[in-house]
């Protein structure tokens, strides 16, 4: 009695402190996981898509006004970039923080490598990239970008990764964009393009990670790049858009990330405009402009590219509109609540799941009937990123 | 075509400044004496999330910075007040600073550009 008593207290005193901290850790896919940024409370949310619920919270993030994630080739770690220059990996099984580090003063997002092995930093302050270990958020790279001034480098803005463990990103003040190549046994390599245009604010590649686009702020078009035959350098698309037609003040920059595309149709938001720009991606060639509600910052395809979801501007920040593919009409609006800012499709896209800032939810919506699924809290949510990203070029 | 493109800009700025200048003698006629007690508790309340979420998207929630600059109060006080009204007011051409007077009264805008100097938005 006494020897099977003191048994117990030997396995309560040895091994249940051992194992407690592991039990907080699920043994389960992350598959159907996801993150949800809460910008002001500097905190994630883990979820879960096919329960639709929140597994729980992961706080000390830092300021997370424009923070955006990429995830590890496993899918289990997130990386999370900050404004105020913080880099944080994630665990989403464990649901705590690996490690944080504060890599620059004011940074704008990254990417992750196509091996997984890199995770590169876009700064504000100081202008340039930053390249570190995906595995120990070591420095394996610190890239400035054109000097401005005797302080002051150009802003990095549009960092995608690309095949061939390639970074591309343009540069804001200098209107250049620089493709580095990774590789582990020798000092990475810089091709740097001048001249792409005034102001670059944001770039994309698309899905087969063949193009790089960037968009101008600072003049009409776009400047694309061929990725397979870099060698031609820079080209203008798009260049008449607008020209000599006055613009509205833009209250907030387009995003150009969540590139949507259906069929040989792609849709972009317009720079100071109520307008989607409609274009023909072989062609790179406008084929027509879809007016809408205000100036939209988002515009994202469902997967399957039957379906186009656009969110708009402050102070118009307030209403969804759904578009359809084929016929180009604005097929379904709603007004959930201000400050609409982020909409991420399940993989396969039967939900989306939109952040509403202001009202301190996410929506889950039905994206064939449109019916409202169900509604979480969350802290002033922005970004929201499913792990099925980490299979993505360019996500 | 580059360098065309420049020129289109800088005669922007240049034409927008000269507007600017022109144009702040009539704004300050046309309001009157600007004051903050005319807004009502909660309007100021709302201005404070317009100016912490949506001027927070370029200059960042603390509002030190991002794609727009740095609103530290002590970096803010080497200008003089009305040329931070002006640049609420019109914007800053030639960057992506938008004009605020089609969504803000002269009255907002004078509150706003007085709280940014005390630094109360300001997370150091």
């Amino acid at each position: 009695m006494s020897r099977k008593f003191s048994l117990l207290t030997l396995f309560i005193t040895l091994v249940l402190p051992l194992s407690s901290p592991l039990s907080a850790c699920e043994l389960r896919g992350t598959g159907d996981l996801g993150i949800v940024i809460e910008r002001a409370s500097g905190s994630v949310q883990v979820i879960n898509t096919t329960q639709r619920e929140s597994l729980g919270r992961i706080e000390g993030l830092g300021d997370l006004s424009h923070a955006s994630a990429v995830y590890s080739r496993d899918a289990r770690y997130a990386f999370i970039f900050g404004r105020d220059g913080g880099l944080t990996k994630i665990d989403l099984l464990c649901r705590k923080i690996i490690k944080r580090v504060i890599q620059g003063g004011n940074s704008i997002g990254g990417a992750i490598s196509q091996n997984g092995k890199w995770v590169a930093v876009s700064n504000y302050e100081p202008g340039g990239v930053r390249i570190f270990s995906s595995d120990t958020l070591e420095l394996v790279a610190d890239i400035p970008a054109t000097a401005i001034s005797e302080k002051k480098h150009s802003r990095t803005v549009g960092l995608v990764d690309a095949p061939g463990n390639r970074f591309v990103y343009s540069l804001f003040d200098t209107g250049e964009t620089w493709v580095v190549e990774m590789d582990e046994k020798k000092p990475p390599t810089i091709q740097k393009f001048t001249g792409v245009g005034i102001q670059p604010y944001d770039g994309l590649i698309t899905p087969d990670g063949r193009t790089y686009i960037t968009g101008l702020f600072g003049e009409d078009g776009l400047t694309l790049f061929d990725l397979w035959n870099l060698d031609k350098g820079a080209t203008r698309i798009l260049d008449h858009y607008g020209r000599g037609e006055q613009k509205l003040p833009v209250y907030k920059m387009p995003h150009l990330e969540g590139w949507a595309q259906a069929g040989e149709r792609m849709f972009l938001p317009a720079v100071g405009r109520h307008e989607l720009l409609v274009i023909n991606s072989g062609e790179w060639s406008e084929i027509g402009r879809i007016p809408v509600h205000s100036q939209p910052v988002f515009a994202i395809s469902r997967p399957d590219g039957r379906q186009i979801w656009v969110n708009f501007a402050f102070p118009h920040n307030d209403t969804l509109q759904v578009i359809d593919t084929q016929t180009l009409e604005i097929i379904h609006q709603i007004q959930p609540g201000k400050g609409i800012l982020h909409m991420e499709f399940t993989p396969r896209g039967e939900e989306v799941w939109v952040s509403i800032r202001d009202k301190n939810r996410i929506d889950i919506y039905n994206t064939e009937t449109f019916e409202l699924i169900k509604s979480l809290p969350a802290e002033t949510p922005s970004g929201i990123f499913f792990s099925h990203r980490a299979g993505q070029i360019g996500l | 075509m580059q360098y065309r493109s420049v020129q289109r800009m800088s005669r922007t700025v240049f034409r927008s400044t000269l507007t600017t200048l022109l144009l702040l003698p009539l704004y300050a006629l046309a309001t009157g004496p600007l004051s903050e007690q005319r807004l009502s508790e909660q309007r100021k309340g709302e201005i404070g999330q317009i100016v912490q979420q949506d001027c927070g998207s370029c200059h960042g929630l603390t509002l030190k910075g991002g794609l727009g600059p740095n609103l530290d109060p002590a970096r803010l006080a080497q200008y003089p007040n009305g040329f931070l009204k002006a640049t609420i007011l019109h914007g800053r051409p030639g960057t992506p600073m938008p004009p605020w007077g089609p969504l803000l009264s002269a009255d907002e805008i004078h509150y706003i550009a007085t709280q940014l100097r005390s630094g109360v938005w300001y997370v150091p």
